[in-house]
């Protein structure tokens, strides 16, 4: 009814580039929780006060500074073997980062080349992607993850490969639909006169209109992928113990809880909910500010 | 200009009316309802500045494009507006009493018993979960607090009043089992559950075919004779305002601009609007080759122009339309208008007070 | 419609052939499944024997036929850690999958529906501000977090509730709450969205013009409107919950099937890890079969489409 309005009044609210930033709704706080924690797991060699996979045995179980019988030597504890609790959080980050970040890419570029590949190409090709992204996706995300890192065994890096393979399909299925769409549009069309190859449109053509919807959906993804590695860590399938990650932190936590050692799982539980907290409320930014479209998500 | 509708507008115009109080039935004063955006930053005026009286017993018809304020304003008299709207302004004198004034508890137990409505679309505005017997008999239960048994039975007279067929079988079913035409009617019923003084109609005929239509409006009048109840019927069909009205309320982007006797505006329009409104039917015995539409982009209600609204798209539009808004203006005979060109006497009236 | 029912059916078919095909691939594809399929620290001797039973000397083909037979026949296998099959297995602890299940549906719904109609009623409020800072919450606390915060809080401190275990209605509490936490949001969610869809309907605002009371227009007309497809996705959940119950389980040490996968794991009781997999995926390709077919059975517009 007023667009004309509304874009004048748009203009005149956005004076610059980067103006968006002080916008009510711009996602600050956690973008900036978000930096900090890349920061630590960045500089985690030169802001962890202790080695966080070495303890010493005579300090072990010290709680926070602030409680008596804590020191600000530790100040946020040790656990069951001494080891200093906010190093092994630091550290925990970069766990956390760099798993996350590389599965997320992971899992998003096979499903939007797969994505891509079987809403373009059609036919058989689309039937047999389509029918394992069906099945794939009808197996408990958890469950799965599970059953792989049985088979291969746990490491970083497995996790990360893991967790791709369980995450691709749901790329996969969003970045398919879009293609169909943008298929049937006038620039495709021109390409195919215009004597393109089929790989060329796809690269050239197609691929620039997914990448937003495949950027929103990895930001959402983001969350839901730290959630899993924390719980596979957790259930002792993720990274392999003296690794500080999250997860085998509040897996190794949980036998100090009944005694009243709270810091131990707190601490990485808040760190966890916070990054994860963080991205969802980015994803939901983003969602909102580059496709439109995907807010039914 | 003599021709079908026009004299059959006159010949209606002499049904009885049942004024006997002097007092209007309903009678809004500078009624006006914004919709306000979430962080107050833009206002749309959807009803501005409204002041029209209808009588008990008389049908006043609302006309105007879709966007114009007439649906608003009919939610407006109910106070069942979305969450954005606000009345900000005016009075709503009914039988004496200022619904703008009453309190939340108070306005529902006016809704549905004193003054009722009929919405647009028959398919959806029956809940497809219940039977029609229960939607029937609702607000006779709500509102007289009669027993189950009791409001099923009046829910059943209802039905055979407006007309449906075997009516005890029909209470038991559910709207998806019936045609259009019934549901219309079936609405009509839950509108006249409670005896109400007025009815809001809002264009209660637009998704029936035309003999449906015709059907439904003689069902109508019926019901309006028989219980004397003031009708106000919202339509963007003037061949229904001259069948079916007394008075009539011409609505351009939020504003009433022109209002009185139909027989008497359709003779003589004082409006450029509702003279291009008037051209606009297609009539019996008109040899123009082709129909006159409205030229020129319905009104942006976000951003009215500072005068006349209709300025930008009338024809004998003058300086002054685009700078200033004309006021209501008196033209005797129960007739106003808000046009400079509708009286001499009053447009120099109007330029005094402007330039007080 | 038949036809409609059997297409559905045929796809839920390919699924089930697509899903066994990728759990037979992933077995085989790290090289020896009889480093799986044995116990760990096994003989030779005992490793052949395996070799012999699946017939892994014989054609990835005749294999795959094999483990299909055996699928097909209910066999998934010997458990190496309770020494009985693996469905006898899985069998014995549904009842209490399904009864944590239920627990944590109902809290899920309790909590879910209300606060979603709140929301939507009191749409852009308080409320609903505060039911969104819950979705997300909802969304972002991982269930285990959740329910290691509930025992410190509700065992370690206030020793109202056992921490693990089963057995007494309280062992059932915590775990349920840990478990219907994610899903109350989810829930919370879609009945927000169902319910601001019907408020907006022609027939919501005709309640309203007849003058009934908020709650009757709220409680009867647009509650019953908003409700189905909120508990069309609680039946599905249903099911996903007992399949994502790993982590409460393992955290109360619940004895359901979420909690025979994390012993699978954690006793490298290699057949019971994928029969509990190849199980959980059939049962939600089952459920979201017979969801199909009773949506198109209600709505048969549905019928029509794909």
């Amino acid at each position: 009814m007023s667009t004309t309005t509304e874009t004048s009044l748009l203009a005149a609210q956005l004076p610059s580039r980067f103006s968006f930033v002080r916008s009510r709704d711009f996602p600050l706080i956690p973008l900036l929780i978000l930096g900090i924690i890349a920061f630590v797991a960045v500089f985690a060699d030169l802001l962890a006060p202790h080695d966080p996979q070495v303890g010493s045995l005579a300090a072990r179980f010290h709680p926070p500074f602030w409680l008596a019988g804590g020191s600000t030597d530790y100040l946020l504890g040790t656990d069951q073997l001494g080891r200093d609790v906010l190093s092994r959080l630091i550290f925990g980050a970069r766990v956390s980062m760099v798993v996350g970040f590389t599965a997320v890419i992971f899992a998003g570029v096979v499903g939007t080349t797969l994505g891509i590949i079987s809403g373009y190409l059609g036919g058989w090709v689309d039937q047999v992607i389509m029918r394992v992204v069906d099945a794939w996706l009808a197996l408990p995300a958890l469950s799965f993850a599970i059953f792989l890192a049985a088979i291969v065994g746990p490491s970083e890096m497995n996790i990360v490969i893991i967790l791709g393979l369980v995450f691709w399909t749901r790329y996969a299925r969003i970045v398919r639909g879009e293609v169909l769409s943008l298929k049937e549009r006038e620039f495709v069309r021109l390409a195919i006169v215009a004597g393109c190859s089929k790989w060329t449109i796809m690269r050239r053509h197609i691929l620039p209109n997914v990448v937003n919807s495949a950027i929103v959906l990895a930001s959402l993804m983001l969350g839901v992928v730290i959630i899993a590695e924390a719980s596979l860590s957790f259930l002792g399938v993720g990274v392999p113990p003296p690794k500080p990650a999250w997860g085998v932190m509040l897996s190794d936590g949980k036998q100090g809880l009944m005694v009243g050692y709270w810091w131990l799982t707190v601490f990485p539980g808040c760190c966890i909910m916070l990054m994860v907290l963080s991205s969802n409320l980015l994803g939901d930014w983003l969602r909102v500010k580059l496709d439109p479209q995907l807010r039914q998500l | 200009m003599s021709n079908s509708i026009h004299s059959f507008a006159s010949s209606e115009g002499k049904r009885p009316v049942a004024a006997i109080s002097n007092r209007p039935l309903l009678e809004l004063r500078n009624l006006s309802t914004n919709y306000i955006s979430a962080r107050g930053r833009r206002v749309v005026r959807a009803v501005d500045d409204v002041t029209l009286t209808i009588n008990a017993g008389e049908t006043l018809g609302i006309v105007g494009e879709s966007g114009s304020g007439k649906s608003t304003l009919a939610l407006t008299i109910l106070r069942v507006l979305p969450p954005a709207a606000h009345i900000v302004g005016g009075q709503m004198m009914f039988e004496g009493e200022d619904l703008v004034q009453k309190s939340d508890a108070e306005m529902r137990r006016v809704r549905g018993k004193r003054i009722a409505m009929i919405l647009q679309d028959p398919m959806a505005s029956l809940n497809p979960l219940f039977t029609v017997g229960d939607q029937v008999a609702e607000p006779i239960r709500v509102h007289e607090g009669a027993s189950r048994a009791t409001a099923w039975r009046r829910a059943i007279g209802l039905l055979k009043a407006v007309r449906i067929a075997s009516p005890e079988t029909r209470v038991r079913q559910h709207p998806h089992e019936m045609s259009g035409g019934m549901r219309q009617r079936i609405v009509g019923a839950i509108a006249m559950s409670c005896e109400p003084r007025l009815l809001i109609a809002d264009e209660p005929t637009t998704s029936l075919d035309l003999t449906i239509q015709a059907q439904y409006l003689n069902l109508l009048r019926e019901l309006q004779r028989e219980h004397g109840l003031a009708l106000i019927f919202i339509t963007h069909n003037l061949g229904i305002v001259a069948k079916m009205c007394d008075q009539l309320a011409v609505m351009y982007a939020g504003r009433v601009v022109e209002s009185g006797p139909v027989s008497r505006i359709f003779n003589a329009p004082a409006h450029p609007y509702t003279e291009a409104l008037l051209n606009s039917i297609p009539r019996m015995g008109d040899n123009r080759e082709r129909l006159t539409a409205i030229e020129g982009q319905p009104p942006n209600l976000a951003s009215l122009p500072p005068g006349c609204a209709f300025a930008p798209r009338c024809p004998v539009a003058f300086d002054r339309c685009r700078a200033e808004a004309p006021p209501a203006m008196d033209l005797g005979a129960g007739r106003t208008a808000r046009c400079w060109l509708a009286v001499p006497a009053a447009a120099e009236a109007g330029l005094q007070d402007g330039a007080v | 419609m038949k036809q409609f029912i059997i297409r559905r059916l045929g796809y839920s078919l390919i699924s089930l052939i697509v899903l066994s095909l990728t759990i037979f691939f992933f077995v085989r594809v790290t090289g020896d499944p009889a480093t799986l399929l044995v116990e760990p620290g096994a003989s030779e001797a005992d490793i052949a024997a395996i070799h012999h039973q699946f017939g892994l000397d014989r054609p990835l083909v005749v294999q795959y036929l094999l483990f299909m037979a055996n699928l097909a026949r209910g066999d998934l296998g010997q458990s190496f850690y309770y020494q009985m099959p693996v469905s006898e297995l899985y069998l014995s602890r549904l009842p209490n999958s399904l009864l944590l299940a239920a627990v944590a549906m109902s809290f899920s719904l309790l909590i879910g529906i209300p606060t979603g109609i709140l929301a939507a009623v009191r749409v852009g409020s308080f409320w609903d501000s505060a039911g969104k800072l819950f979705a997300l919450l909802g969304l972002s606390l991982p269930s285990f977090f959740v329910g290691l915060l509930m025992i410190l809080f509700f065992s370690v401190y206030l020793g109202w509730l056992p921490s693990s275990g089963s057995g007494t209605a309280l062992h059932l509490i915590m775990p349920a709450f840990a478990l219907g936490w994610y899903f109350a949001a989810a829930h919370m969610r879609l009945m927000r969205s169902s319910m601001l869809e019907v408020l907006g309907s022609e027939y919501i605002k005709l309640a309203r013009l007849k003058g009934l009371p908020q709650a009757l227009v709220i409680g009867k007309h647009a509650l019953k409107n908003a409700l189905t497809p909120v508990l069309t996705l609680a039946g599905i959940n249903l099911v996903l919950m007992i399949n994502v119950a790993v982590i409460v389980e393992t955290v109360f040490a619940w004895p359901g099937v979420g909690r025979l996968l994390y012993e699978g794991v954690s006793f490298r009781d290699f057949p019971v890890v994928q029969g509990v997999v190849i199980l959980g995926g059939a049962m939600i390709v089952v459920v979201n079969l017979l969801v199909d077919i009773l949506y198109a059975v209600i709505d048969p517009r549905i019928r029509l489409e794909t």
